[in-house]
């Protein structure tokens, strides 16, 4: 993947199995939907689909950038739930301050984790949850653990309401725009290869004099915007900040980056199959819905989680196997 | 996580003999003793016995849960579902000595509504263990399956609903007491004696060590290391259903959705606290209880001065941090 030459399909295809899966997979369950149900293909559900899984694939795009450097972000949940507080706060003064408001918030939180990281050398994992702790405690402490009503009178609600151009909420053109550029970011900028270099081989990385410290202190900025601006999303969209919402955020978004093919290990990885892998399990859910209102199974909420896991599980098996082919070819040339 | 080993200096640790390698050391006696003296001198009530009682039969599930974390953290890896399985053992017992069987059999039913659910969550940690140690799943990741779905599959069980109940005998897990003191305590020790005796004097201990170790060496030495590293993550299921079993015993009732709840951050906070390195290698069994008897202090002493949930949660972070950073310091 690293040679930017010529597009080549079917090299694409041999080397990325499992991003060629996700969309498989995708489409698949698409047509399946289209077939078996009268209303899945109607604007209300597209939009409605696109409009609440907006927030989980821009923060799976963040944690994508985050887990191609080998690391993990899992305070993503909690910072947006804090941020769609601030944004709440934030909403009298108009969407051109809460908007940027939530996002810095957010990036507030990813330069915590960034220095705890880099300067402090604490194990991302450990540092984030640490974040995830904290950012948590700080939304229930601001909000007085409170649902904080934004102001209906400004333009606000406005970016998750209404609808741009009478096509697609504003809020899905807004994460559009965002994927777009930083897919732009991952494929065709030094910075985007130094990121996934990182992944690749930290220490490599570092003898060949890239910025790694700067590029690793990029992807957690990034990861806490994400969520912030999805905290602002959710804080427009549903008409409140929401101290408690976001548990549970960070596992969608990691689940969604592995389905979308991404090495966890680091090195690997795609913006466009995370977003496919973001609606891929955002569809099954929908899909599920469709199945619970035709009356044939009927699952409670709970089995969500149950199946998600299931969901994940299958993923894992499948990219263990395309690890060890992937190990083994190396094994074999070297 | 991998720049660290190039940057590093020896500046800080060799200049006086001062305070720094010494509070390194013994960090965790230091914050006891500090997190003592401030509940003595300003801690309402705090020099009681009913105080001791409540906090030991508090820290014990934390305390349990920590010592099946440091091993499977001993071997270089971490197990995000111990929460979940506490939850799924916690609302398996209840269904069985509740059963049409149960309450026919009182004495039989009790019995298996203990073995059952902690069967179940061995199994829970064999999933765990075959995904990391044979299909090389990063554990974070393996364990993350359980933590999804786990609760899930315990609330589909319960349908979500509170099981109440009333059963003496099975209650005496959590509200039993022997010599004066709560029988979990007791039964944490006892726990806490055995893996110290497993750690250090069986095969089995040597490899878990040599595994955080160097897992490459282990495993070119002929070490079975799949089924030391399935062993670990079998024995924390184990113990994390085991706590779970406590919990619905302390309050006579089972909540699927609120039983072991964020407890893999406690764990893992305790484990780290009582010295555990992540990068695996050390198993201080009785650290973990030592980590455990803080992380339950800090959250009393907060608690008791009136300071709100939400902020003993920065609290809460703010030790995860402080201890994982003294750590870092400590290995180079």
């Amino acid at each position: 993947m690293l040679d930017a030459n010529a597009f080549d399909l079917r090299q694409y295809l041999s080397r990325n199995p499992q991003s060629v899966a996700v969309w498989v997979a995708l489409v698949a369950l698409i047509l399946f939907g289209l077939l078996r149900y009268d209303n899945f293909g109607s604007a209300y559900n597209i939009t409605s689909l696109l409009n609440y899984n907006s927030m989980f694939i821009i923060i799976s795009v963040g944690m994508c950038f985050v887990i191609m450097t080998g690391g993990i972000d899992l305070s993503v949940g909690s910072v947006a739930a804090f941020t769609s507080v601030i944004a709440a706060y934030l909403s009298p003064y108009g969407i051109e301050v809460a908007l940027p408001g939530a996002i810095l918030a957010g990036i507030g939180f990813g330069a915590i984790n960034a220095f705890s990281i880099i300067v402090l050398r604490i194990p991302p994992f450990i540092a984030t949850l640490a974040t995830m702790l904290g950012a948590k405690g700080g939304a229930l402490v601001i909000s007085g653990a409170q649902t904080i009503s934004v102001d209906w009178g400004s333009n606000f609600t406005k970016m998750g309401m209404e609808k741009a151009f009478n096509i697609l909420p504003w809020s899905i053109v807004l994460v559009g725009f965002v994927v777009i550029m930083l897919w732009f970011v991952l494929e065709k900028t030094t910075l985007g290869r130094t990121v996934l270099a990182i992944g690749g081989g930290p220490d490599a990385s570092v003898l060949m004099g890239l910025k790694v410290n700067r590029a690793t202190a990029f992807v957690y900025l990034l990861s806490g915007a994400c969520a912030g601006l999805a905290g602002a999303i959710l804080a427009s969209g549903f008409g409140a900040g929401q101290p408690l919402e976001g548990i549970g955020w960070e596992l969608s978004a990691i689940a969604s980056v592995v389905v979308g093919g991404t090495l966890l290990t680091g090195g690997l990885g795609s913006v466009t199959a995370t977003v496919a892998g973001a609606l891929l399990l955002g569809l099954v859910f929908n899909i599920l819905n469709f199945e619970n209102g035709r009356g044939t199974i009927s699952f409670s909420a709970y089995w969500q989680m149950v199946i998600r896991g299931v969901f994940l599980f299958a993923v894992i098996l499948f990219q263990a196997r395309v690890t060890a082919g992937r190990s083994a070819r190396i094994k074999a040339t070297s | 996580m991998s720049t660290q080993d190039t940057e590093m200096q020896p500046g800080g640790t060799s200049r006086t003999f001062a305070w720094g390698p010494f509070l390194r050391a013994n960090g965790g006696l230091v914050a006891l003793a500090v997190i003592l003296l401030f509940n003595i001198l300003f801690t309402p009530n705090f020099l009681q016995m009913q105080t001791l009682f409540v906090n030991i039969s508090q820290v014990a599930t934390i305390a349990i849960v920590a010592m099946g974390m440091t091993l499977v953290i001993a071997t270089g890896g971490i197990d995000l579902s111990v929460g979940a399985i506490m939850a799924l053992a916690g609302a398996l017992a209840p269904l069985i000595f509740l059963s049409e069987f149960g309450q026919t059999y009182p004495a039989l039913g009790v019995t298996l509504a203990i073995v059952l659910p902690l069967f179940a969550a061995l199994a829970c940690g064999l999933f765990n263990g075959i995904l990391v140690a044979n299909l090389k799943v990063q554990p974070i990741i393996a364990t993350l399956i359980l933590f999804i779905s786990g609760r899930g599959i315990a609330q589909v069980l319960t349908n979500g609903n509170l099981q109440t109940f009333s059963n003496p005998s099975f209650s005496y897990l959590g509200t039993g007491k022997v010599l004066g003191l709560p029988f979990q305590g007791w039964l944490a020790l006892a726990i806490a004696g055995v893996l110290y005796l497993v750690v250090t004097k069986t095969t089995f201990g040597r490899y878990v060590l040599a595994i955080g170790g160097n897992e490459r060496a282990a495993e070119l030495s002929g070490g079975p290391v799949k089924r030391v590293k399935i062993g670990v993550y079998m024995i924390c299921g184990a113990l994390s259903g085991l706590a779970g079993l406590i919990v619905v015993a302390i309050n006579s009732a089972s909540d699927a959705a609120r039983n072991g709840n964020l407890m893999e951050l406690d764990a893992i906070a305790a484990a780290v606290v009582g010295g555990a390195l992540l990068q695996g290698g050390r198993a201080p069994i009785f650290g973990a209880i030592l980590g455990a008897v803080i992380i339950q202090l800090v959250k009393y002493t907060l608690l008791a001065n009136g300071v709100e949930d939400e902020v003993a949660l920065i609290a809460k972070a703010l030790i995860i941090l402080a201890a994982v950073y003294v750590q870092q310091a400590r290995k180079e």
